[in-house]
């Protein structure tokens, strides 16, 4: 049943919209939605959509209240004075009244997309069908009666009327018959979709600190975001690398620390074979992402690297990209010597990530292209 | 509505029940508006609160909020709204499907209260349509009490005033001037109704009047001593000074701060109309905030009488005092209004019995008497019916509440602990309590602000006064708000009040917001 307010209700989503737009750097710096995540939404909180009014300021002010205790002990708990009246209007903060909203991913990604101005991807052609899908959306002669479209019937009856003669514009009385009803109809439709799946690779050595794992989980949560609503099934690998790599589940792979020295290419061949072993280039989007702080052990393990990208991993995959995280020890060699060897191939995205603040302009360089 | 009430009757053993209770609840000498009873589902139960009870009222964003709060914590399992009554003639009373018998029963004999409530409870007589808002005397109406409170048909037109407004000039112009007005809507002035009077209306008196100042008759050489120039000079000023205050403007200052600016802001047409239906709306809900506590307090007084008396059987005196309880807990040391209210008025019914009232009572100082003070007089029930009408929640606790009941109820008094960072119990001293409870309740817990001024520094800008009352207004909204007077008023806004201590001068031209403090 559609009630009145879904358009009133609609107006609001509409602002609530803007709002996280409005703040979406402070979200995406500061991470503040990683721990917010349910299954398909994400809680936002929103600062202050209200109406400003003259009133008192709320520290001042104090109240009333029922209950035991002795002057100087706090008031029970920091509840929120819920609009009874009487009831006191404290809060744990005053001022800073949060509204928490529900979002979905899709619509979080969709912001993203706005904010940054991402384009979406194009089809590759890798699409294979999945799924028939019955969609109401044509009209037939015959059908049960409670799929009756009212309006086409009249409209047939209408079309009926005039061309026998029968309609009196003065009387305006249409009186449907049998053979005027139409019925909404189904049509099965092949929806093509696409699957698409994010190789994560992050280099765990010891000069990988918090701060800058904290920084890649952050930028994995908004590409995840945004791959989701481009495409509908997406797998994610994880892989850690130090001297040597291995396949970890999400929460290792965010919370290992290792004090090994760095061996890019093991992790590179990992995901070569990875793709070798479990999607098919023709069927499957791969989207490799790679982090580290670009401290790799030597400088053929370097040009192995490249030597894996140019004939193993690139010809297969929509992109590869490199983001690389400054550390305490100061950035590597690797991004520079990445775009020495692949400054004309627009498949290689690289991007360096200064801090938290950097989050956004390396999530626009590394989608920004559409691939 | 009336598409709308069809689908929403009551089922007939609600329908047969109602009957009853109605019959009850008039022999127990409540006397209430004829009463309607719909059955909704959650989802429109949440939509028509969002809508503060009138499902057809303007489109704004606002209510849309509202709605997205209930729904959230209703599916959540927070809190569900039991029951909705609208002040009407007829009355409307929503209850929700689904709930038990007994909670239905409970509700609709809650809602009779209510209604005899905004029947009778003189706050309400200022939304009588057929007096035009204007009620001089709050008490005398006429016998067979019949007013015309149709709001539903009102908000409704309030509605379609603003779909048209909406269509001519564009929903986001119109939303965004009404964000506007919904910002100064709380700057009315609650006894206008009572008041008796109106702003007069400067009389438009353009022509200058030449100032002639009078001089003594006098032959020419005696002329500059009889009358010196300097006495001249002074008698001008003088005689400026009083044409100044004549053309002061408004005379007064002005409370109702939405009338002043729907007479004199200049204001296109379509502004004009949305001013003046939040403004209506306001006024409409005012009283209803004027007596929450009385209200609820009222309604849950029956509510208990009238189910244990007479309604429930005794199978289902558990759901009741189980579902009774929820309602007048306090948890984490808030204040009810609706316990705060029942007791105020059992407090008061038992000692209008026992006749502990007047001279003799008041002098009494041996505890002891006073506990067993007991004339038997039995005058409470007359008592208590006559305070609902009286009353509102301002006097209502200001002449009912004793050290007794706030000692018995343990009410306590909290302020904001700069040291320990947090909300403390401040006192537990009947008169700080008191203070305080009236204090949040004068006014609807609003700032009092008046028009002092709308030619200020004779440059038509607007100047108010915050009306200070030891309490600072918050700063960032003072701000918001100001720029929403200056979209309505289209000069520049002053406010003079007070930030901690100081008396300050608080300013906006449409470009940055400046303080300048004022000597005292």
């Amino acid at each position: 049943m559609s009630l009145k307010i879904d358009q009133d209700h609609s107006r609001f989503r509409a602002i609530v919209r803007g709002k996280i737009r409005q703040n979406l750097r402070k979200y995406v710096s500061q991470g503040e939605l990683l721990g917010r995540k349910g299954k398909d939404v994400v809680s936002i909180p929103i600062p202050q959509i209200d109406i400003p009014r003259f009133s008192y300021g709320d520290r001042q002010r104090g109240g009333t209240g029922q209950g035991d205790g002795d002057p100087g002990d706090p008031v029970g708990g920091d509840s929120d004075g819920d609009d009874e009246g009487a009831g006191p209007k404290a809060g744990s903060a005053p001022g800073e009244h949060l509204l928490e909203v529900d979002v979905t991913l899709d619509e979080l990604a969709a912001i993203l997309g706005e904010e940054l101005e991402l384009p979406d991807i194009l089809d590759k052609g890798k699409s294979k069908i999945i799924s028939a899908k019955d969609r109401y959306t044509s009209i037939r002669r015959v059908g049960p009666e409670s799929l009756r479209n009212f309006k086409r019937t009249y409209r047939e009856a209408l079309k009926r009327q005039i061309s026998t003669g029968t309609y009196v514009p003065g009387n305006p009385v249409v009186v449907p018959i049998p053979s005027d009803k139409r019925y909404r109809s189904w049509k099965t439709e092949a929806e093509p979709v696409a699957n698409a799946v994010i190789l994560y690779m992050m280099d765990v050595s010891g000069s990988m600190g918090d701060e800058q794992k904290e920084i890649v989980r952050i930028e994995s949560f908004w590409i995840d975001a945004w791959l989701q609503k481009q495409y509908k099934g997406l797998d994610s690998r994880y892989i850690i690398h130090d001297a040597v790599a291995r396949e970890v589940d999400r929460e290792t792979f965010f919370h290992t620390r290792e004090s090994g020295g760095t061996m890019i290419s093991s992790a590179y061949k990992l995901c070569s074979q990875l793709i070798d072993d479990h999607y098919p280039p023709d069927e499957w989007n791969i989207y490799p992402f790679h982090f580290s702080d670009g401290d790799n052990w030597s400088m053929d393990d370097t040009l192995l690297c490249v030597e894996l990208l140019k004939t193993k991993i690139l010809p297969r995959v929509n992109m590869f990209a490199y983001g690389q995280v400054e550390s305490p020890y100061g950035s590597g060699q690797f991004i520079k010597d990445l775009r020495e060897h692949f400054s004309r191939d627009g498949r290689v995205v690289t991007s360096e990530i200064r801090d938290k603040d950097a989050i956004i302009t390396s999530i626009k360089e590394f989608l920004g292209k559409g691939n | 509505m009336s598409e709308f009430a069809l689908k929403t009757s009551l089922p007939a053993y609600l329908r047969d029940e109602q009957t009853r209770i109605e019959k009850l609840a008039a022999e127990a000498g409540l006397d209430f508006f004829p009463t309607v009873f719909e059955i909704l589902t959650y989802d429109q139960m949440n939509e028509i609160a969002a809508y503060g009870g009138f499902p057809n009222r303007y489109a704004h964003w606002r209510f849309g909020m509202e709605y997205e709060r209930l729904a959230k914590s209703y599916e959540y399992g927070l809190s569900k709204i039991y029951e909705l009554v609208i002040n009407n003639n007829p009355a409307y009373a929503y209850l929700l499907e689904g709930n038990s018998l007994v909670d239905q029963k409970l509700v609709m004999a809650h809602v009779y209260a209510h209604v005899d409530f905004f029947k009778n409870n003189f706050s309400f007589r200022q939304t009588d349509l057929d007096t035009g808002g204007r009620t001089v005397d709050p008490v005398k109406r006429p016998n067979a009490y019949d007013p015309n409170r149709r709001w539903i048909d009102k908000m409704a037109n309030h509605g379609s005033r603003l779909r048209r407004v909406a269509a001519r000039h564009g929903v986001n112009k119109l939303e965004e001037f009404v964000d506007h007005c919904l910002s100064i809507e709380n700057l009315i002035d609650l006894h206008a109704a009572f008041s008796g009077r109106r702003p007069k209306r400067l009389e438009e008196d353009d022509e200058q009047k030449v100032t002639e100042i009078p001089r003594l008759r006098a032959k020419d050489y005696m002329e500059s001593f009889i009358n010196p120039a300097e006495y001249l000079e002074l008698q001008r000023k003088k005689i400026e000074a009083e044409r100044d205050k004549a053309t002061k403007f408004p005379e007064h200052p002005e409370r109702d701060v939405l009338l002043f600016l729907l007479e004199h802001a200049p204001l296109e047409r379509w502004e004009h109309d949305a001013l003046e239906v939040v403004r209506e709306e306001a006024y409409y809900f005012a009283p209803q905030w004027q007596t929450k506590i009385m209200n609820e307090g009222w309604a849950t007084y029956w509510h208990s009488r009238l189910m244990t008396e007479r309604i429930l059987d005794a199978s289902e005196i558990i759901d009741y005092a189980d579902h009774a309880a929820g309602v007048l807990a306090t948890s984490g040391g808030t204040l009810n209004p609706y316990k705060l209210g029942v007791e105020l008025f059992r407090y008061i019914e038992e000692r209008w019995d026992r006749g502990q009232f007047g001279k003799e009572w008041e002098d009494c100082d041996d505890l002891d008497a006073k506990r067993n003070w007991n004339l038997r007089l039995g005058l409470g029930r007359k008592k208590i019916f006559e305070v609902r009408a009286l009353y509102n929640d301002v006097t209502f606790i200001d002449e009912f509440l004793t050290p007794d009941f706030v000692h018995q109820h343990k009410l306590f008094a909290f302020a904001w602990s700069n040291r320990n960072e947090r909300y403390e119990i401040e006192s537990r001293q009947f008169r700080a309590v008191k203070e305080k409870l009236l204090f949040q309740l004068t006014n609807g817990g609003n700032p009092v602000i008046y028009v002092e001024d709308a030619n200020f520094d004779n440059r038509g800008e607007l100047l108010l006064r915050h009306d200070h009352q030891g309490t600072d207004l918050r700063q960032d909204y003072a701000k918001e708000v100001m720029r929403s007077l200056l979209r309505i008023w289209k000069r520049p806004i002053s406010l003079t009040t007070v930030v901690e201590g100081k008396a300050v001068m608080l300013r906006y031209e449409g470009k940055e917001h400046t303080t300048r403090h004022l000597r005292t």
